[in-house]
């Protein structure tokens, strides 16, 4: 019963605070969840984040969705879930019930401007952190900088990286290095 | 019978939008247009107002929206409409990565996945810092190359930079405080 109420409210503590959408959330999650908890490793945050890029829904949900689920099945996934939107749902009521303009305050907008130079900050040290677990080898690297150099300078889907690199992964492991090998 | 339709036009958006929350945007103006609940000077008003709170932009508006045109209930039911398509879809992956934890073709692509995801997610972040940290409106050529840096949002991001280094313990959320109290008290946006 106490690992059902602490997901709901570490997912819900994420959700509060996180500004700037999902790839914000992550250094969160790389400290509540991997390094406080240890309810999942860096890889699989890595996994799940992927994962998130070409199915549907919002990766920030997805992930919460995920880990949920490994915890404790559908309930966990459900709390997990709930938790991480329920503070969109009363900041947003909220402002829907009292500020009409709220983005036009200038003490928001100056404030945001700050916001994103953090955020900016954050997901750097997130992405130095998930390089050790993810570039292991040449090979990855390689996909590291193509991937990341594509998708800066073209606007394609990520499903389409995603895609590609998983068969270059699978034709490494498993194709290239003979069948005996595991 | 409004909660039905909050419900199912949010479900639809949840379960077509891949890749985040900025790919609900498309879907959100279809809609808005379709069903004349919100106008697209709203999404945009809703994406300005997601970026300054917490939370994706696709669960906002679908609270948003919600909420005006059928109060707390109406929020509620599209709120549940737009997570349920990931719930599923996700739980469905899950158990299946469960069942072939150990199979070497999934290990395998997963090998390759891995520093894709981190390259997609380094792409965003430099985007976001470009957006953060210059201003590209300024640009006066190669010859000036300087005047689109802002110094002052360049050496904030060196301070919290600094700061996440020494006290590797320090909770994100309060790094974002300082962003927000600096931002509001120089101005950042120059609003």
């Amino acid at each position: 019963m106490k690992l059902y109420w602490e997901l709901f409210s570490v997912f819900f503590r994420m959700g509060a605070v996180t500004f700037g959408g999902g790839y914000a959330m992550l250094p969160i999650l790389q400290r509540e969840v991997v390094d406080n908890r240890g309810w999942c490793t860096n890889e699989e945050l890595a996994d799940y984040y992927a994962i998130g890029q070409c199915t549907p829904g919002i990766i920030a949900v997805n992930t919460a969705t995920f880990i949920g689920f490994k915890l404790k099945g559908l309930a966990g996934a459900l709390l997990a879930t709930y938790g991480v939107v329920a503070p969109s749902f009363i900041i947003i009521g909220i402002i829907a019930a009292l500020l009409q303009n709220f983005a036009d305050y200038a003490v928001v907008q100056n404030a945001f401007a700050g916001i994103r130079v953090v955020v900016a900050v954050l997901i750097f040290n997130a992405v130095v952190k998930l390089l050790k677990s993810s570039v292991v080898d040449k090979l990855t690297a390689c996909v590291f900088l193509a991937v990341g150099l594509l998708a800066f300078f073209l606007d394609v889907s990520p499903v389409l990286f995603v895609l590609i690199a998983g068969a270059l992964g699978v034709a490494a492991k498993v194709l290239w290095k003979g069948a005996g090998e595991k | 019978m409004i909660f039905l339709q909050l419900f199912w036009e949010f479900f639809k958006t949840g379960l077509f939008a891949v890749g985040g929350g900025l790919a609900t945007l498309p879907f959100l103006y279809e809609m808005g247009e379709r069903t004349g609940w919100f106008t697209a000077h709203q999404v945009a008003d809703m994406l300005a107002v997601s970026e300054s709170t917490p939370g994706p932009i696709g669960i906002n508006m679908a609270v948003y929206t919600g909420y005006t045109s059928a109060g707390i209930p109406g929020s509620l039911c599209a709120l549940v409409g737009i997570v349920t398509p990931s719930i599923i879809v996700i739980v469905i992956i899950a158990a299946f990565l469960r069942a072939f934890r150990d199979n070497k073709y999934v290990n395998g692509a997963f090998y390759g996945i891995r520093p894709a995801s981190t390259g997609l997610i380094a792409a965003a972040g430099v985007t976001v810092a470009i957006g953060a940290l210059l201003r590209t409106d300024a640009w006066q050529g190669w010859s000036r190359f300087w005047t689109v840096l802002d110094w002052r949002a360049i050496l904030l991001a060196a301070v919290v930079y600094a700061v996440s280094r020494k006290w590797k313990k320090l909770h994100p959320a309060f790094l974002i405080l300082i962003g927000a109290v600096a931002g509001a008290l120089f101005r950042f946006a120059g609003a």
